[in-house]
């Protein structure tokens, strides 16, 4: 080594140290580059989301020639988009984050499908939802969503009105009010295995309130059928209420005498109640509820009464104390 | 220049060596003797650390951070904040229970990354939730218990951070010193307090967090007891 080293000139010999030094160096950045990526990864598994879902390809559910321009209940904002309507959604049946249900709605089989109507009607009966879909004309209703999380859309939906449904079942002079219940099947809804919520979802509204021309049962929304993760095949949408009033993949629909015990009520019946009607002025105990933030846009907005239809419905609550009756 | 390093380099060591003392052998230099262990380890973890950053700011500017962008950085900061929070808390139990001591050399990174992070969670619900709605978010202070105690858990951190150098040990001296960093471990509750109130119903993430909390308190407990 050392007369290796000897015959060749000294400036030219790389100094021993630097040269372990080199190779040290190396070491040291790959274990540096080794420990930030283990810690990154880890980081990013527990944190962050991976990129969103694509939006789903539905087809359409009625020619674009039959939807009218406008209706008399649409309401004059821009649209949220398809994108988002599809891959935003509270659906705890499958899974508590948003992005969730469209990732993995697609174990909900959807035809066969019935909808039991009973209680207090006159006609009860279990409806073939192909059946149920000729019965009353499609419309397209632009209703704006407020989510008591304090987040919002304006979605196209597409469905009938709730009151044609009541009307053709005949409620009996005892039905005050109307009780809906999803699907439960913890193999088609995976989220149905953890007890977060007591499942199967039930809503409820009083028998006046499903008789309102607002109210309506959707099919579909922009035009197409109803994706998963948004309900289908038959999903109840109150746009005055907040969102989760609006139940999805209906199987039941029960007329009573007694008020129905819903879900999020039941669950944290300090924080959700039976009405929910949309209320700046009561906040929910943990956040507030006078503004919220339309999706796609930056600053937030002040939430109106009634999520802006207290003309239409405010009538519904006249002499109620809505501090009480949440 | 180089003659300085490898003077220094070359400096017997007053610690213990593996490789012994660094003369007569003929063997070759003894090199790095005295060097830093683990030279690697703080720069790997501030290289991994800022991982969650590079990729929020990649998401957002891909507009891959979904229909609520805003509420998910939020989400993901202040997780992030509260991740480096715990694994900071987690380096003196370690070396009691397992005798390791390589943590002990990044637990301040760790502490200041949570410092780093709660500050862009915090920065995030002002300018970007609240747009600096100072009506708003003093109501939301004084009134929702979860904002309540997330902002208290910052204003915990934030001295703990800004002493976190050695020149502030020598000046409040170690034992006041020691005392005042142990608001950490007041933060650290209140942070898990304020992501268990703020989600709806589903607290399994949250209990998760919170159970490695008390397991980490209740070893220092323990051992603290045994000291007493």
């Amino acid at each position: 080594m050392r007369r290796l080293f000897a015959d060749s000139p000294s400036s030219e010999i790389t100094p021993e140290l630097l040269y372990l030094n080199r190779r040290e160096f190396i070491k040291n950045g790959a274990y540096a580059f080794g420990t930030a990526a283990a810690v990154g990864g880890g980081l990013l598994w527990l944190v962050g989301k991976g990129p969103p879902p694509d939006p789903p390809e539905e087809p359409p559910l009625v020619d674009a020639s039959a939807i009218a321009a406008t209706g008399p209940y649409d309401a004059d904002e821009p649209l949220t988009s398809y994108k988002d309507v599809t891959t935003y959604n509270n659906y705890y049946e499958f899974g508590v984050d948003k992005d969730q249900p469209a990732r993995s709605a697609n174990t909900l089989q959807t035809r066969p499908w019935t909808v039991s109507v009973e209680g207090e009607v006159t006609k009860p009966q279990v409806i073939d939802i192909d059946t149920l879909l000729r019965w009353f004309p499609l419309e397209q209703r632009i209703y704006r969503m407020r989510c008591v999380e304090a987040w919002s859309m304006v979605i196209p939906w597409l469905g009938f009105p709730l009151a044609d449904l009541v009307r053709r079942v005949e409620p009996t002079g005892k039905a005050k009010f109307v009780e809906f219940t999803t699907l439960l099947d913890s193999k088609q809804m995976p989220g149905q295995n953890v007890a977060i919520l007591d499942w199967p979802y039930v809503e409820g509204l009083r028998l006046d309130e499903a008789l309102h021309p607002l109210a309506l049962l959707a099919v579909g929304v922009y035009g197409k059928t109803l994706p998963h993760q948004n309900g289908a095949p038959l999903r109840l949408v109150v746009p005055w209420k907040y969102g989760f009033k609006g139940i999805k993949s209906i199987v039941k629909i029960r007329f009573t005498e007694t008020q129905p015990q819903n879900t999020w009520a039941l669950a944290a019946p300090n924080e959700y109640g039976f009405y929910a009607n949309v209320n700046p002025e009561v906040n929910h105990p943990r956040w507030s509820q006078a503004t919220e933030r339309r999706i796609g846009e930056f600053q937030k907005r002040g939430t109106l009464p009634f999520n802006g239809y207290a003309e239409e419905v405010a009538g519904l609550y006249a002499g109620m104390d809505l501090r009480k009756s949440f | 220049m180089g003659s300085n390093v490898a003077a220094s380099e070359r400096a017997p060591s007053a610690g213990p060596s593996i490789s012994g003392p660094g003369t007569g052998s003929g063997l070759g230099p003894k090199v790095r003797r005295n060097a830093k262990p683990l030279p690697w380890l703080e720069p790997g973890i501030f290289l991994g650390g800022l991982v969650p950053l590079v990729s929020l700011v990649l998401q957002a500017s891909k507009d891959a951070l979904g229909a609520n962008p805003i509420a998910q950085a939020e989400n993901e900061l202040g997780l992030t904040a509260l991740i480096f929070l715990i694994a900071s808390l987690a380096c003196t139990p370690a070396k009691r229970l397992l005798g390791w001591t390589w943590q002990m050399r990044v637990r301040r990174e760790m502490g200041l990354f949570a410092f780093f992070y709660a500050s862009l969670h915090f920065s995030t619900y002002l300018f970007l939730d609240q747009t600096l709605d100072l009506g708003a978010i003093a109501a939301d202070i004084a009134q929702r218990p979860f904002i309540t105690v997330g902002f208290a858990a910052f204003v915990l951190l934030a001295p703990v951070a800004f002493t976190s150098t050695n020149g502030w040990v020598k000046r409040l001296g170690f034992r006041r010193w020691q005392r005042m960093h142990q608001l950490v471990y007041v933060a650290g509750v209140l942070a898990v307090v304020h992501f268990i109130w703020r989600v709806k119903i589903d607290v399994s993430q949250p209990l998760t967090y919170a159970a490695i909390l008390a397991a980490l308190l209740a070893v220092r407990a323990a051992f603290w007891l045994r000291k007493h």
